[in-house]
């Protein structure tokens, strides 16, 4: 469903800022594949899905979606084949706008705007019953303003939004790094939910590692911009938190106890 | 001071307004929809004005005419959408270079004349100083430009809740959201910078009728009166005016207060070359206001803190 072949992509180059975020990164992920992505700080787990959505041109390297080479188009234009959830519960909603407006906007993800009214009241009960879903009243305030809702509500209808019309990709960019514990599993399930209901492909980023055992059907481990360890199924199933970190440890040469994963 | 002056002159300068009403919601949709303050109306203010008259002029229907400037006024949206966008120019500056090429424009548009007069008795204008008093009430300039006001807020008001309305006004509020709900956000700059500029350059075709010239200084702070018009409509009307046809008609009626006050002034004896610093000043202090009030008197707010939590 998504390909990446040899992504590499270096930040302010020939200054003393360089970054070198993604090295030779290669990703296959199949229909269906549900992937938690971990690594330290600056692994590239962001870098990758912004390379997938299109934020700015790779250096080098290839992305396909679902057959589709999509290495050179714009952001707007790769938005068709993906639904993305930000860090940042602010990012993924527009404020000023209402809920029922911010749901119409993302219904029509890549598709042509025209003049034809932006909202009708048939999508309004259909939005009302999707809503439900998030088990956060939601449905009751469809022409509430985004910007009168909490960060966990936002994160909540940003991943709504982002399914509304069906993805090839789903990209979880740490979507429920920003919340407190008990909204962030509240919205975690809300995403296995829908990932499983509408069968979904989807890599979602964490600093949880407990979380990325416990979802998703594959976990990848990404070291100094590439995937050092990708395993799935049943092996996936039987790993521990001391596993990984071993296996980090193994990887980095043992820099990964400084970093926040730990407090997980 | 003579009351009775004041009064005489309360009708002209409510027409005035209704004017710059229409100008200010081109201003508003920049500055208040897409976010952006777009300098280039400072140009398209006199542009407007000047593609009317010598249409008029060379024999052309108002109607005709003033359709002229709205296009001429997109056109200079357009290139300052195009600067702006395509080359990366901040906006502020993509609207200084457009405003100040206009006045090239503009004077080559008047053949080369800095002004250029129309008679209210020889050609067909829609509106004028002179159809302020003693005509049917139709022809009366305020009904015109009221009438004119109306049409356009429906108009926006329909456009706005279309789907490429719609998409516009999310480039405004959150480019990162928009752009991964696939919109084009760049084109939606453009299309917001095009209809501005076109509502600009058509309050200018009136503007240029209503005084009986057109005068190539005539946009020159266009966009602080703009302003002012935006921000006294906000302030007064903010807390009822919920509904996006109701803040448009505010912003009108805030050009309106605008006028009337600066008329008041003068009749108070204020020479009139102060009122571009009286103008800067008030829109300063209206825009200082809410920013201070939030930094020096955080906990005398009463409202706010609940709802945003």
């Amino acid at each position: 469903m998504l390909k990446l072949n040899g992504l590499k992509k270096t930040f302010n180059p020939g200054t003393v800022n360089e970054k070198t975020a993604l090295n030779g990164l290669n990703l296959q992920l199949n229909d269906g594949d549900f992937v938690t992505v971990i690594g330290g700080n600056g692994a590239g787990k962001s870098t990758m899905l912004n390379a997938v959505a299109g934020v700015w041109p790779v250096d080098e390297g290839e992305i396909l979606i679902d057959g589709v080479n999509v290495t050179r188009l714009p952001e707007y234009k790769r938005a068709k084949y993906l639904g993305r959830v930000f860090q940042d519960p602010m990012t993924g909603t527009a404020a000023s706008m209402q809920i029922e407006e911010n749901m119409a906007l993302a219904s029509r993800r890549g598709l042509a705007r025209t003049l034809r009214a932006g909202i009708s009241n048939a999508e309004r009960d259909e939005y009302k019953e999707k809503l439900k879903i998030l088990d956060l009243g939601l449905e009751e305030r469809l022409t509430a303003k985004v910007g009168l809702l909490s960060g966990g509500q936002r994160q909540a209808l940003t991943l709504l939004m982002a399914t509304l019309k069906k993805p090839k990709v789903l990209l979880l960019d740490e979507h429920t790094a920003a919340l407190d514990p008990k909204t962030a599993a509240k919205v975690l399930e809300a995403t296995d939910k829908i990932i499983a209901r509408d069968n979904l492909t989807a890599i979602m980023i964490t600093h949880n590692m407990k979380d990325a055992i416990a979802h998703g059907n594959r976990l990848v481990m990404m070291h100094e911009g590439h995937i050092i360890y990708d395993v799935s199924g049943e092996e996936k199933k039987k790993l521990h938190v001391s596993d990984l970190l071993a296996k980090f440890e193994q990887a980095s040469g043992g820099e990964f106890a400084n970093d926040r994963m730990m407090l997980n | 001071m003579n009351v009775v002056s004041l009064l005489n002159a309360l009708p002209g300068a409510c027409a005035q307004g209704l004017i710059w009403g229409i100008m200010a919601i081109g201003v508003y949709i920049t500055y208040k929809i897409l976010d952006l303050a777009d300098l280039t109306v400072d140009g398209t203010m006199c542009t407007g004005g000047a593609v009317c008259i010598m249409m008029m002029l060379s024999g052309h229907s108002a109607a005709v005419s003033l359709l002229c400037a709205f296009l001429a006024g997109m056109l200079a949206g357009l290139v300052t959408g195009i600067l702006h966008t395509a080359m990366g120019i901040p906006a502020i500056l993509s609207g200084i270079l457009t405003q100040l090429s206009l006045y090239s424009i503009n004077l080559r548009i008047m053949d080369s004349k800095a002004n250029q007069a129309i008679s209210v008795d020889k050609y067909p204008l829609i509106v004028s100083l002179r159809y302020i008093k003693n005509v049917a009430f139709f022809k009366n300039t305020i009904f015109v430009t009221a009438i004119f006001i109306v049409c356009i807020v429906v108009l926006l008001y329909w456009f706005f809740g279309t789907e490429l309305g719609s998409a516009i006004r999310a480039t405004g509020s959150n480019q990162n959201m928009s752009r991964a709900q696939g919109i084009n956000t760049d084109m939606m700059k453009i299309i917001g910078l095009m209809i501005s500029n076109g509502i600009v350059a058509l309050a200018s075709g009136l503007y240029a009728q209503y005084q009986g010239f057109a005068d190539v200084n005539m946009g020159r702070g266009a966009i602080v009166i703009g302003l002012a018009a935006v921000i006294i409509g906000e302030v007064i009307f903010g807390k009822f005016a919920k509904n996006f046809a109701l803040k448009l008609l505010s912003v009108a009626v805030g050009a309106i207060l605008y006028y009337l006050v600066l008329q008041f002034v003068l009749w108070l004896g204020l020479n009139s070359n102060d009122l571009k610093l009286l103008s800067a000043i008030v829109v300063a202090v209206f825009l200082a206001v809410p920013h201070m009030k939030g930094k020096y008197f955080n906990g005398a707010r009463k409202r706010g803190g609940k709802a945003n939590a």
